[in-house]
């Protein structure tokens, strides 16, 4: 394998976490609501993710614990924002709280146990060809998941007469309400498939990326994935480049320290940030074509008229 | 009836009283990671937990974790002292200034900062002279290496951990001078991803070995993934490279946390500085694996020589980064200087992040 192989496969691995928790929040940020508790939920999607593994030996079943951990979190964002129509800015900083706080108690009798390792499923054919094949298609179940995700969103949302409607409700509410589209339940189901989204983003990391369970693991995760949502103007593949090069930017600059280049190690550290706030702007620097991709109603609250 | 009441009152108050006697010592602690890292905050909460264990019901102890350094610390150090607390521990190097700041306004409540260098009358500083393991590490290191090549994952640029490279060196340029360190600094004590990302990228570079000043395992869990060799760091991280670990630096505060209770329960604290090596079991290493017998050997030899002060992991002759002159041929560097060393010895190539 090639070094260039060699450093394309930890970008997929320090990319993929991102994606997974950005394309989630970005359906739910379609459908209006911000919720800012995918760091919590990610966090609960790892330690639950890391426990299913444990307790049955089997990877698959702590990726199914963690989503339904990731969703359980978001249940109660939903209910907190929709039923009880609560400040959605601070119910999601409260979640994310709430999951750091949870988990580490949570995870305490994990900490210092070797977890199991995500096997990486060969596709016959295919992950045979020369460099793509070894590189894009010796992944694990999530890698292939992450990128399935993508096509799926993108076709829900922009061919899909469902996703027409998600978009919006997210769009205005009220006029959604009047043409008697459900909006609380869509948000619902749109809240609910974000956690399930965080949930396996966390099961990544304490599956796939560091096999093993330590408190706040997540390291901030969470927020970059709200931040490429936003700066990727809400467009999944801007998105997917965000999370990518974000990610590759990230490698490169470790590589970069190694072979000694001299530049400052606080600027590089700094450099995936920087980086990527730069191209999705330039990307997304059409005014009138980004504020169609806004959602008008994004945290708005939305009491329904009876 | 009467007796009764009587019985129960008189009961009532000698619970009271007794309660009085022997109110509790109540000991704060700050840890700048989560209790859960299996690294240096785990470690500082063993210690904590290994006071109510030798002290019991005397100690009523409280942590605060995940507290960044910065103006969150001297918030959450002023809470634990309001709260009564009357020893308080803030365990790590950026919350030296915070600490002496809230000490000014608490002169009754005695303060422990770990790994400073500014003490005053109510705070005392302590320090564990890792960079001891980090030269038999060191030395193992250029011993083991097939490619005479190391990857160092660090943390923040300060004098500990620039030390601990050092240390690192001195100990490998000892078996082979012409040793060489890859450093990469994640400018973070605690993202395991990062961690693990850093060390992918150090092997592929080329290292066959991987040092780490780093909190969690998962550098570790990638040696072992791709078949090469590391140190753990902070805790015995043999669970997470069997195959890998050849031994680790491993904290132990337990033994210097009860003697300070004791000591402010005595009423004999006062305000020191104390820096403890393999001498005070404030650092060991683990057991030796994964290293052929000579290797051991040399290892524990050189670790016993250090234990006894027959060997001072910086002895001179040792050159800065730019080939000056830092120590003259036997000359031992004095303790001020390596808690507050900012530069590369000779052999390092990368650049000190300023």
């Amino acid at each position: 394998m090639t070094m260039f192989e060699a450093i394309l496969l930890t970008v997929i691995t320090a990319s993929t976490p991102l994606l997974l928790a950005a394309i989630g929040e970005l359906v739910v940020e379609r459908s209006g609501v911000l919720n800012l508790g995918v760091e919590g939920m990610m966090v609960m999607g790892a330690v639950m993710g890391f426990a299913g593994a444990q307790w049955t030996g089997n990877p698959y079943a702590g990726i199914v614990c963690a989503v339904l951990a990731g969703m359980f979190m978001a249940l109660i964002f939903a209910f907190v924002t929709q039923t009880l129509v609560a400040n959605q800015v601070a119910s999601g900083l409260a979640l994310t709280l709430l999951g750091l706080g949870l988990s580490g108690m949570l995870g305490e009798a994990f900490v210092g146990q070797p977890g199991i390792k995500l096997p990486a499923l060969d596709i016959p054919g295919i992950s045979d060809i020369p460099f793509i094949g070894p590189v894009f298609f010796g992944q694990d179940l999530l890698v292939y998941l992450s990128f399935a995700l993508v096509v799926a969103v993108t076709w829900f949302l922009f061919v899909s007469r469902t996703g027409l409607k998600l978009r919006a409700i997210g769009d205005n509410h009220v006029s959604a309400h009047a043409l008697g589209i459900p909006v609380v339940r869509y948000r619902y189901l749109a809240i609910l498939f974000g956690g399930a989204c965080s949930g396996l983003a966390g099961a990544y990391l304490s599956l796939a990326y560091t096999p093993q369970w330590v408190e706040n693991m997540t390291a901030g995760r969470g927020w970059i994935a709200l931040a490429l949502v936003v700066f990727g103007s809400w467009r999944p593949w801007r998105v997917v480049v965000g999370a990518y090069l974000f990610g590759a930017v990230w490698i490169s600059q470790l590589h970069l320290q190694a072979l000694g280049s001299g530049i400052p190690s606080q600027f590089l550290s700094s450099l995936p940030y920087i980086a990527t706030i730069v191209v999705l702007v330039l990307i997304s620097s059409n005014r009138r074509l980004s504020l169609i991709n806004t959602p008008a109603a994004l945290g708005k609250p939305f009491v329904p008229e009876r | 009836m009467k007796t009764k009441l009587f019985a129960a009152a008189a009961l009532a108050l000698g619970l009271a009283t007794g309660a009085a006697q022997a109110e509790p010592l109540k000991i704060g602690f700050i840890y700048i990671g989560p209790t859960g890292d299996f690294g240096w905050s785990y470690q500082h909460d063993q210690g904590r937990k290994a006071i109510e264990k030798a002290l019991g019901d005397q100690v009523e102890t409280t942590y605060l974790e995940s507290v960044p350094e910065g103006p969150d610390a001297e918030r959450s150090i002023e809470r634990l002292a309001r709260a009564g607390n009357k020893l308080i521990f803030t365990t790590s190097f950026g919350y030296m200034d915070p600490t002496l700041k809230v000490a000014k306004k608490f002169p009754d409540v005695k303060f422990e900062h770990a790994t400073g260098y500014k003490r005053a009358d109510n705070v005392s500083t302590y320090s564990s002279r890792f960079y001891e393991g980090r030269y038999v590490i060191g030395q193992i290191a250029a011993k083991m290496s097939k490619t005479g090549t190391a990857g160092y994952i660090a943390s923040v640029p300060i004098p500990e951990v620039v030390r601990g490279i050092n240390a690192f060196m001195l100990g490998a340029q000892s078996i082979n001078p012409d040793f060489k360190v890859k450093v990469i600094w994640v400018n973070s004590w605690f993202d395991p991803g990062k961690e693990a990302d850093a060390a992918k990228a150090l092997i592929d570079q080329g290292v066959d070995i991987i040092a780490q000043h780093t909190d969690s395992p998962a550098a570790t869990q990638v040696a072992e993934e791709r078949g090469i060799h590391s140190f753990g760091q902070a805790s015995d991280m043999i669970k997470f490279g069997p195959k890998a670990q050849l031994t680790a630096i491993v904290d132990n505060w337990s033994d210097y946390y009860i003697s300070r209770a004791k000591a402010v329960i005595d009423g004999t604290w006062k305000s020191e500085d104390t820096w403890g090596g393999f001498d005070k079991e404030m650092v060991h290493l683990a057991p030796f694996t994964n290293m052929p017998d000579d290797v051991k050997a040399m290892a524990e030899e050189t670790e016993a020589k250090i234990k006894s002060g027959e060997l001072h992991p910086f002895t001179g002759p040792i050159m800065k980064q730019d080939g000056s002159e830092w120590l003259k041929d036997g000359e031992v560097a004095d303790d001020g200087t390596l808690l507050g060393m900012n530069f590369y010895i000779k052999g390092i190539d990368d650049k000190l992040p300023q």
